[in-house]
């Protein structure tokens, strides 16, 4: 018998809020929006965590400017703190080698981070989704039963396709969705996105224009804090954060 | 201690399961140790006895030990193999690395009769809870 998933719920009993970024596409910017929402949720006391799920290719430390994450095990794993965030990854534990990993292994390596990492008093937990759907998804259903989900889509209508199938999978499996974030957009592009969010479907919490300078930023916090990039996705923090009417 | 985690995991589990089967005193605990995790024997025991007072369940309950052999199996090829040699050719570094997340040793271990590596842990994973006795 595994002992760990009775763990879970204890390890997160000090987080407020569970927040899970996710998206059915790779290549859409949704670490980029993880990292964004979580520096964007900070700042006036706040307590703040980051976990980056995506085991098989983690990036958010490289968003941060951090090569190789660290923490310190005292009753377990305790993040180190990066930017204010409180802050957990696969490559914190194996650095920058590849895993090669399948479902059953990656349910198993998300299993472990929840059981031994030590968040203690969060208002607000970021979990970084890996892309897709299927087995990250279910775990993420069993393991976070509290997260409320983001769900971040390009107007590309190849993204569209696959965020309108993440949403239904999302509404099957009954895990609340706080709404679309639409990410590189360009002028014109509107309605694609929009078309997602009637008839019921989630609210569009707001969009993140093309940001040519964003690039250039990766890495250095000061420089990204002042992109139009992280412009946009704090006013979707802020819009994440205030209370539903 | 990582050790003291799992420890509270294997308490938590063990309370849930004897709630479940009525059992309000137990006795002994049987727990396997995998190989892969080679969690610090010592530190966990102190982990185990620190956190049982904080299960009424547990408070007096016995702890015992089984070596769960690492076993592997090799998808292309099938060949099986334990990984006792392997890991203890590893170095320090990767060795702890494995010890924090058992599956990292898809990272540095291969399978050795056709070097995939694309295989299976099938057996001495980390730490389970094998009987709870009342």
């Amino acid at each position: 018998m595994d002992p760990r998933p009775a763990v879970v719920a204890r390890r997160l009993g000090g987080v407020r809020r569970v927040l899970a970024v996710t998206g059915g596409k790779g290549g859409i910017g949704k670490s980029s929006v993880a990292v964004g929402l979580a520096l964007g949720f900070g700042g006036e006391g706040a307590r703040i965590g980051l976990l980056d799920l995506d085991l098989w290719g983690p990036s958010d430390h490289l968003v941060l400017g951090v090569p190789r994450p660290g923490f310190r095990e005292d009753g377990g794993l305790v993040p180190d703190v990066v930017a204010g965030l409180a802050f957990m990854s696969i490559a914190s534990i194996v650095g920058e080698r590849p895993a090669l990993l399948r479902g059953e292994d990656i349910t198993n390596a998300l299993l472990e981070l929840l059981a031994v990492t030590i968040w203690g008093e969060l208002d607000v937990l970021v979990v970084d989704m890996p892309p897709g759907f299927g087995d990250t998804l279910l775990d993420a259903a069993r393991y976070l039963p509290r997260a409320e989900y983001v769900v971040v889509t390009t107007p590309s209508e190849l993204t569209l396709a696959t965020t309108r199938k993440m949403l239904e999978l999302l509404r099957r499996l009954e895990l609340p969705v706080l709404g679309l974030v639409e990410n590189l957009r360009r002028d014109g592009e509107a309605g694609g996105v929009v078309a997602l969010t009637v008839a019921g479907g989630p609210r569009l919490v707001g969009s993140i224009g093309y940001d040519a300078g964003y690039e250039a930023s990766l890495g250095d916090l000061g420089r990204l804090r002042g992109t139009a990039f992280f412009r946009d996705v704090r006013a979707i923090a802020i819009a994440l954060a205030a209370p539903r009417e | 201690m990582h050790e003291w985690a799992l420890a509270e995991a294997v308490v938590a589990k063990a309370t849930e399961i004897a709630r479940e089967r009525g059992i309000v005193t137990v006795s002994d605990v049987v727990i396997a140790l995998g190989e892969l995790q080679d969690v610090d024997r010592l530190a966990f025991e102190q982990g185990l006895s620190i956190v049982q007072r904080d299960a009424p369940e547990l408070a007096n309950a016995r702890f015992a030990f089984e070596t769960d052999l690492a076993r592997c199996s090799c998808r292309p090829c099938g060949h099986a193999w334990t990984l006792r040699e392997s890991l203890a050719e590893l170095p320090e570094d990767e060795r702890e690395s494995i010890h924090l997340l058992p599956e990292a040793v898809h990272l540095y271990v291969t399978c050795p009769a056709c070097s995939s590596p694309d295989f299976a842990i099938v057996g001495g994973r980390g730490v389970s809870l094998v009987a709870i006795n009342g």
